[in-house]
């Protein structure tokens, strides 16, 4: 690890004025990735802005009747809260699938969002990675890509984004909420991560200096008919091959609503509005199923060692979404693992 | 392999501050460079190696302790993040004689062979136990992953963590 220095700040305003006051400076919530790549001397910032004194790790209802997850929060008490557990069993599920109790303990909610991938060759700082090092080129594109991305690529980056809460917050609608040294401002979920394009070494659309203070999520929950089906290699605390965050609403056998994330696949969590908008009006059955599914993939590209994500998210997407419609499995297997295989 | 070279000396000494920490009921206050993780801090400055180093990056649980009753990996924690919590390590758990439950569990059941995972595994437990989520064994199976055994002692470290989960139940009910 470089040499830094550490302020613990007091509040908003004076942790962006310290962080714009710092060329490399970087916030800390919880650490847990971030101290990390410091370890592997992937980040290398001069200096740490602490958060946990900003009174930021609230959760409370919203007037409208949404719930806003402030970005201290942590992933642990966020799942385990009364309004997301009942409200937003989506949500729970998603965290709870991810990491372990002691990093769920740690990670903070807006933490959650800022993590970097998980690419093998970005941690490795003896091969080319275009996330780590602009221009210096992309060792997935070729090399051991089991785990990189089939959907929304580019020629310079094929990594993909290793969240499971996220994906459930992009299927949930999720704003994100920023301060920074122009003000506060809002960001829509599906805005805030980036597709990789020329430039990889952008994870999101933050600007310098700002700061993620909270996360609201609108009050539509899906608590009747949803699931977050993680695929991985063992049955937990691994990052996920392909996951998916179903949610629906019936009316009967009709789809009335719908909502269709994916995870592992691609840059950023891969919610399909075209593949949603299949599933509305339509009969929850598994040919309605298999219709959105090849829509999410119709553009899939596979690089070789992880071709065989197209399929697997395929058959993913159909069963979330019957998992969704039966909620079945659910209440057949135990809490913490109703959606696995 | 790369040719091993000897590391030139740094420009300046490293910048210290003084870290207040709050450890099994006693205060501490250490002058430490702020990359100092909970982890050393416990094992190198303070002599509280019963806390064990494993991956150093979070994927054994060897280094896990409870703040403010959560249990956490210490290794991916600052010491200087840590100011104004209530740090409980294995060395807080019991003492020879008066044993925590979970202490006395992993004795009775065989829950260990090296041993080095343990401390973090009681630690684990007992954050589990405070979290009061898990009754089922699949359920202790699925928030016990976070700690690691090579030795494989997994069916026995089950039995003594559901041993006081069961009791702690009973006490509920």
């Amino acid at each position: 690890m470089n040499s830094f220095t550490f302020t613990q700040a007091t509040a908003v305003a004076g942790a962006v004025q310290d962080n714009t006051a710092h060329p490399d400076a970087a916030y800390i919530g919880g650490g847990t990735n971030l101290i990390d790549l410091m370890k592997e001397n992937v980040a290398r910032p001069t200096h740490l802005i602490g958060l946990k004194n900003l009174g930021l790790d609230t959760i409370e209802t919203l007037p409208d009747g949404g719930l806003r997850l402030g970005a201290l929060a942590t992933n642990a008490a966020t799942a385990w809260h009364p309004e997301v557990e009942s409200r937003y069993p989506l949500l729970n599920q998603a965290i709870l699938a991810g990491a372990s109790p002691q990093l769920r303990n740690m990670a903070t909610d807006g933490g959650n969002l800022m993590q970097r991938t998980r690419c093998y060759y970005f941690y490795d700082l003896t091969t080319p990675c275009n996330k780590r090092e602009p221009g210096s080129g992309c060792s997935a594109i070729g090399g051991y890509n089991r785990v990189c991305g089939i959907l929304g690529t580019s020629d310079s980056c094929i990594a993909t984004h290793p969240s499971d809460m996220c994906v459930a917050l992009a299927a949930l609608d999720t704003t994100v909420r920023v301060s920074g040294p122009n003000g506060e401002r809002t960001i829509k979920f599906e805005d805030f991560h980036r597709l990789p394009g020329d430039h990889p070494e952008r994870d999101n659309t933050l600007e310098p200096g700002e700061l993620i203070t909270g996360l609201d999520l609108p009050k539509k929950g899906f608590s009747q008919n949803f699931s977050y089906l993680k695929l991985r290699d063992r049955s937990s605390y691994a990052f996920a091959l392909v996951s998916v965050a179903a949610a629906l609403e019936l009316d009967g056998n009709t789809i009335i609503d719908a909502r269709l994330a994916l995870g592992g696949v691609a840059h950023k969590p891969w919610r399909d509005q075209e593949a949603e908008a299949l599933l509305i009006g339509q009969p929850a059955t598994a040919e309605t199923f298999g219709r959105a599914a090849a829509k999410v993939l119709a553009g899939a590209k596979g690089h070789g060692a992880n071709t065989f994500k197209i399929e697997l998210a395929r058959r993913a997407i159909v069963r979330a979404l019957k998992q969704a419609t039966e909620m079945k499995e659910v209440v057949d297997t135990n809490a913490f693992q109703n959606s696995n295989p | 392999m790369p040719q091993v070279t000897q590391a030139p000396p740094p420009a300046t000494l490293a910048p210290t501050q003084a870290v207040s920490l709050h450890i099994n009921g006693q205060a501490h206050t250490l002058q430490l460079a702020p990359w100092t993780t909970l982890l050393d801090a416990l094992r190198e400055y303070l002599d509280l190696t019963g806390t064990k180093k494993g991956c150093d990056h979070g994927q054994c649980g060897a280094c896990t302790v409870l703040v403010d009753g959560k249990r956490i990996n210490s290794c991916l924690s600052l010491a200087v993040m840590q100011e104004g919590t209530d740090i409980q390590t294995i060395e807080g758990m019991g003492t020879e004689g008066s044993l925590s439950p979970l202490q006395q569990a992993f004795i009775d059941h065989d829950a260990f062979q090296c041993g080095y995972c343990t401390p973090g595994q009681i630690c684990s437990a007992q954050g589990l136990i405070n979290e009061g989520k898990a009754k089922t064994e699949a359920e202790v199976r699925e928030l016990m992953s976070g700690n690691v055994c090579r030795c494989g002692a997994y069916s026995n470290i089950l039995s003594a963590v559901m041993e006081v989960v069961g009791k702690e139940l009973k006490i509920e009910n």
